[in-house]
């Protein structure tokens, strides 16, 4: 059996887990997972890769819809990092639920943010153009799988 | 009863109409309640299912 050249697939777990710093660090006060929101943004917002915190520009507002948006819930607030194969996964614990608002301009994206690590953006997911009127919009999950986990290493 | 910009409304007094998009980014379902005869959308509910991720693909340098 000859060696084989690879990035480890632990090691991507690692990096979801924050075990590895190969810059500047931030000190943790404890080994708990960070805490995560969820923000709704325009179809004219340009959010996207380029994005490196949350913003507030291009960001819904409406009745019942408080800026910033909805904090993730769950034990903890995203799957507990793992691999199949070699690619390592994980998803938010629960479905983003936004209850009781109006959110009048079409919205079509929604960026996930670490609250707990200066509102550094993770990453935008899109969908149809929607509005919501005196209602709730309700974002669920993707399986959680090497195939279809939300944030993937693959 | 259902919410609406009108306040609480008995959902048999409403008209309502709801409708599916399914591809390979999402399966979306919504609902729509209105006056009878009137086209103003008194409640919006929407519920998206995500079905793509995002990934990132890491790679290793040769020497």
């Amino acid at each position: 059996m000859a060696n084989s050249q690879a990035m480890c697939t632990s090691f991507k777990v690692e990096l979801l887990n924050g075990h590895h710093a190969f810059g500047t660090s931030v000190v943790r006060g404890a080994t708990t997972p960070d805490t995560f929101k969820a923000a709704l943004y325009l179809v004219s917002a340009t959010t996207g890769a380029g994005n490196t915190v949350y913003t507030a520009t291009g960001e819904v507002s409406g009745t019942g819809y408080t800026a910033g948006g909805v904090d993730l819930t769950g034990a903890a607030d995203w799957i507990a990092p793992s691999s199949t194969g070699t690619t390592a996964f994980s998803t938010p614990t629960n479905s983003f639920v936004y209850t009781t608002v109006t959110l009048s301009t079409a919205f079509d994206a929604v960026m996930i943010y670490n609250s707990a690590q200066g509102n550094k953006a993770v990453s935008v997911h899109t969908f149809g153009s929607q509005t919501v009127t005196a209602g709730t919009f309700t974002l669920t999950m993707p399986t959680n799988d090497a195939t279809t986990g939300l944030i993937r290493l693959a | 009863m259902i919410t609406t910009t009108l306040g609480d409304r008995d959902e048999t007094t409403l008209d309502k109409r709801e409708g599916t998009v399914d591809n390979d980014n999402e399966l979306t379902t919504w609902v729509e309640y209105r006056l009878p005869g009137s086209e103003e959308i008194i409640h919006r509910s929407v519920h998206v299912r995500l079905k793509r991720n995002v990934t990132a693909a890491p790679a290793v340098g040769g020497f």
